[in-house]
């Protein structure tokens, strides 16, 4: 009965998000979204994915990765070269973008994993700059000039792909796989003694954390008309470190929510660079300093609502996750 | 002729790393902290070297002691605000700290002054360069070497022959322990701030010297490198931040030479991830298992 | 669980949508026609990497907008809207589509880099505004694999031909035979030119011994340099941007190579001699657009008019060419009588034999202007005329 209702409400949610959907497309075609605000609205479905991806990986898996623009670069060149060179279509450029990524994924983590907090970070980095060195390099993808790339996203391809990342990871997060990984992010060794396969589920979480961030790099190039290695360094590598963190490092709608936020902060500060800069350094150091945990901690923002029904119904939340 | 002109030209860039890492590997070694904004310091120390030497006339040593003061004030207060709330907090918070702060320092300074470049004045101190054998060395580059050993040596000096550096030791063994055996590990810790930004600032008005041109960004790229160069050396290890910057430097040098210019920052993130991957505790260091 | 997070996202996302429908309707209003003045973008590294190209255009076009406003275009005033993409590709493809779409400028007066000015066309292309880039060199920007961009236009010579004045001068005027380049790869600008110029060099009897490269924000070259000198070049074309050129020259004397350096526009900034010296930068040399040291009177009128208006500041290239892009655009909305972007780009295309202070503008079927380009040479840290060269 429980299972019914869960999935019944699962639908109905599924449904309303199409609805909304809709509607904006309706707003879009009918002009009251001028491509202003269509912009802003595609880059925060692509930050959204980003923010979901990192979640994943630092949020759930505890493992400390500052490299995720490489990945996202990955995507967004992978992608860009099936449409433009290869002349393929583009939902096959967007799986490619995820596929690629993750295969990155896996590559750069199955070493670097077995390093800890602050060196894997480092390592992550490191990662990140190489790839971005690579493709500056590789005259192939046009070197430091980039690639120009058609507009080829529409409104219904990035909500979709928005949607279905939020459920895959929404799911993968309350499955057994997601469970031993919240297990690596609270004690690693003691997750180890308990027979869990660490290093596995680290690897795990990392490839999969890379497959959508390949896909919003897929996005991210047929959104932008060019993508060149200086829009994939290391500021972008924290720009999303922070919607992660500043939304509660283990919350999925946190992360979520701060990746909308900010970028609608940033698209108003956009004549502002350096204010918006210093705005975001005090955020992260408030944060840290006073509220170490995030916004909305490990806890998601439905669990406000639940306040009411739960004394009834008796708790299922599963949110009773300790913090990192 | 070449190769030796090549080896000067790393010599001499590896010389700032090795500054530069100095400064990081006490900090780490201390409080196990990957003080991003070390490079930063680094930055502010040139700028106020610079102020100093134009808009206060002031000779490049009285500057150069001006900007090691400042920075030493500058870290303790760094370390003051951000980092000792943090002590007990998990290393992600206290690394998204480090961030912050880093990013507050660039993008404080941009808004403060713009993001335009400055240039040193030229012949601050005038050296001649030496020509042995074809190899040009510039007195600059000999002058940086001069310093980053000299400044090795008192860090060693300071570690371990006063009592002070032995505070440092004891805190970054066990910090309880020391608390427990009355050091004040609160003012131990500043001190090694105190030191290693007083380096960094050091590093910066020498870098402004030799390479003309500051901009408030310019802390990021040395920054990292002096990690790695840390990291190469054997983190903690002063000698070993010494030799990993000096060897990184002749490493970056050496693939410029053999036309790889352009893969000179990715070698030196290979380098490290390679160290990270297959000895962790760098080349001076000793293998330390991780206890439950 | 599951439901309650796709509850979460989907209602921020609401919320997003909200917010941002409300501003869009807002911002629908204020059409250019009406009031009386024409709206023109202007899209410049006003921060970052280069800021000191965007500052100078900006500059430039100010001083031509305040001088076009006291007569007025048929009654009509020019209003520039500025967006600053701080040195970034990304962000000048943001500003484009915020200037087109929400500030609904009648043109654009594009970046004054050609990576910045590439990464718009597109956008001027999809919405059919004319985008008029001040001192973008690069070939491509115009035309693409054969293909005019008829919406896309530019006040300053391109890239080739910069190449081909230098190899031509390098072999002429300072009769070298061997020559090394050093490019900066992170930039459309500097590979261009270091390609038109390696190609004229060999063809005319010269020989590239050495080729290098670095990226932009590099501080230390004396790696590179060291190979250069061991080759021993009579001559080193060096085409970047000044922040880097600078220290480039810098360490290059230090090292004692002492051969002429040349490079392109990019050299042209105050922080140059700032950060190279005086002394090293004897004996280089530069192409550029204009030489505020020309004689001729359209020069020295803008000349006195910027000194005036700027606190004596002396206007270099950028300036010059922001000013003249100000009166190409002016001077087309005036014979399209409209400021209907698709007129506009008629009349631009049709310009010819317009008096500007960088010599005569007319374009050729690619929309590259052909005109002249000067050379100058850095005496006590000084430019100095040296000559025209007429295409």
């Amino acid at each position: 009965m429980k299972t019914l209702k869960q999935t019944k409400t699962f639908w109905i949610w599924i449904a309303a998000a199409v609805v909304f959907a809709v509607v904006t497309q309706f707003l879009i075609n009918g002009g009251t979204l001028n491509s202003f605000y269509v912009n802003t609205l595609f880059f925060i479905g692509i930050n959204i994915i980003l923010a979901a991806s990192l979640h994943l990986i630092i949020g759930i898996t505890g493992q400390f990765s500052i490299g995720h623009a490489g990945f996202l670069a990955v995507g967004a060149y992978a992608s860009a070269i099936v449409t433009t060179k290869l002349s393929l279509p583009f939902p096959v450029a967007l799986l490619a973008g995820g596929v690629v990524a993750a295969i990155a994924g896996l590559v750069i983590g199955i070493p670097t994993l077995r390093l800890r907090g602050d060196y894997l970070a480092i390592a992550t980095l490191g990662f990140g700059e190489i790839m971005r060195i690579v493709f500056l390099n590789m005259d192939y993808v046009g070197g430091a000039s980039g690639m120009t790339v058609a507009h080829l996203i529409t409104w219904p391809w990035l909500f979709a792909c928005v949607l279905i990342t939020i459920v895959v990871i929404v799911n993968f997060t309350n499955s057994t796989h997601g469970r031993a990984c919240i297990s690596v992010r609270e004690n690693e060794i003691a997750a180890d003694a308990m027979g869990i396969n660490t290093t596995y589920y680290k690897v795990m979480a990392f490839a999969i954390g890379a497959f959508f961030a390949g896909i919003a790099g897929a996005l991210h190039a047929h959104n932008f008309y060019i993508i060149q290695p200086t829009n994939f360094g290391f500021l972008k590598s924290f720009d999303i470190l922070i919607f992660v963190v500043l939304g509660g490092l283990g919350s999925m709608s946190g992360a979520v929510i701060a990746a909308i936020l900010l970028t609608i902060i940033s698209t108003f500060l956009a004549d502002f660079p350096e204010v918006r800069m210093v705005v975001y350094s005090l955020v992260l150091i408030a944060m840290m300093l006073f509220r170490p945990q995030g916004l909305l901690g490990t806890r998601e923002i439905t669990s406000f609502f639940k306040v009411g029904k739960s004394a009834k119904g008796g708790s299922q939340d599963a949110s009773k996750q300790t913090v990192a | 002729m070449e190769i030796i002109q090549q080896l000067v030209n790393g010599v001499s860039l590896g010389s700032i790393y090795a500054l530069i890492a100095l400064g990081y590997t006490m900090v780490y070694g201390i409080v196990k902290l990957i003080n991003f904004a070390h490079g930063d310091v680094f930055m502010v120390g040139a700028f106020i070297g610079f102020y100093c030497i134009s808009i206060f006339h002031l000779g490049f040593f009285p500057a150069l002691v001006i900007a090691m003061v400042a920075c030493a004030i500058f870290g303790v207060l760094i370390e003051r605000i951000a980092y000792k709330p943090l002590r007990n907090a998990t290393r992600i918070a206290a690394l998204i700290t480090a961030i912050g702060v880093s990013l507050f320092i660039e993008y404080g300074t941009i808004y403060a002054r713009g993001a335009q470049p400055e240039a040193y004045p030229s012949n601050i101190v005038p050296l001649k360069s030496l020509e042995l054998f074809g190899v040009k060395i510039s007195g600059q580059s000999l002058l940086i070497l001069g310093t980053s050993v000299f400044l090795m040596i008192l860090l060693q000096f300071i570690v371990h022959k006063t009592k002070i550096g032995k505070a440092m030791r004891a805190v970054s063994h066990d910090m309880d322990a020391a608390r427990l055996m009355g050091i004040n590990v609160n003012n131990t810790i500043s001190a090694t701030f105190a030191i290693g930004s007083a380096l960094a600032g050091a590093a910066g008005v020498i870098f402004g010297m030799y390479y003309t041109k500051i901009e408030p960004l310019m802390g990021i790229i040395p920054g990292l490198k002096a990690f790695v160069a840390a990291v190469l050396g054997g983190i903690g290890i002063i000698p070993g931040a010494m030799t990993g910057g000096l060897l990184l430097g002749v490493i970056e040098a050496l693939v410029s030479a053999s036309g790889y210019s352009l893969w000179r920052d990715g070698v030196a993130f290979v380098v490290l991830i390679l160290i990270l991957i297959f000895r962790p505790a760098g080349l001076f260091g000793k293998n330390v298992r991780e206890k439950v | 669980m599951r439901k309650k997070k796709v509850a979460g996202i989907f209602m921020s996302l609401m919320m997003a949508a909200g917010v941002m429908a409300g501003c869009g309707s807002a911002s629908t209003s204020g059409d250019a026609e009406k009031g009386g003045t024409i709206k023109i973008g202007a899209n410049l590294e006003l921060s970052g990497g280069v800021a000191s190209y965007g500052q100078s255009v900006k500059e430039g076009v100010e001083l031509a907008f305040e001088e076009i406003n006291k007569k007025g275009i048929d009654g009509k005033k020019l209003k520039l809207v500025t967006v600053d993409n701080k040195s970034d590709a990304a962000e000048a493809t943001n500003g484009a589509i915020k200037l087109v779409s929400q500030d609904k400028v009648s043109a654009i007066i594009g970046s004054a880099t050609s990576t910045n000015t590439l990464a718009q066309v597109q956008i001027a292309q999809d919405n059919k505004v004319p985008l008029i880039t001040p001192t973008a060199t690069n070939a491509t920007i115009t035309n693409k694999d054969g293909k005019v961009n008829d919406f896309v236009f530019r006040t300053c010579f391109i890239d080739p031909f910069q190449g081909t004045v230098a190899a031509t001068f390098a072999l002429d005027t300072l009769k070298v035979k061997s020559a090394a380049v050093i490019i900066d790869s992170s930039s459309d600008y500097s590979k261009g030119l270091a390609s038109s110029f390696k190609a004229n060099f060999k063809k005319n009897g010269g020989t590239i011994v050495a080729e290098e490269a670095y990226v932009a924000k590099d501080t230390d070259f004396n790696a590179i340099l060291t190979n250069i000198k061991a080759k021993n070049p009579d001559y080193v074309f060096l085409p970047g941007f000044y922040e880097e050129v600078g220290l480039i020259v810098k360490q290059a004397r230090a090292l004692g190579i002492n051969v002429p350096i040349m490079g392109g526009d990019g050299w042209d900034s105050p922080k140059l001699v700032e950060i190279a010296g005086a002394d090293p930068l004897k004996n280089t040399f530069i192409t550029n657009h204009y030489s505020s040291g020309d004689s001729d009177k359209k020069v020295q009128e803008f000349v006195s008019a910027f000194k005036a208006k700027y606190d004596g500041k002396s206007p270099d290239a950028f300036a010059a060419l922001g000013y003249d892009t100000a009166y190409f655009v002016a001077d087309a909305i005036k014979r399209a009588g409209s400021s209907d972007p698709k007129k506009i780009q008629k009349a631009l295309e049709s310009t010819d034999g317009l008096q500007l202070v960088s010599g005569n503008l007319k374009l050729d079927k690619n929309h590259d202007p052909i005109k002249a380009a000067v050379i100058l040479e850095y005496v006590n840290g000084q430019q100095q005329f040296k000559t025209k060269v007429n295409p």
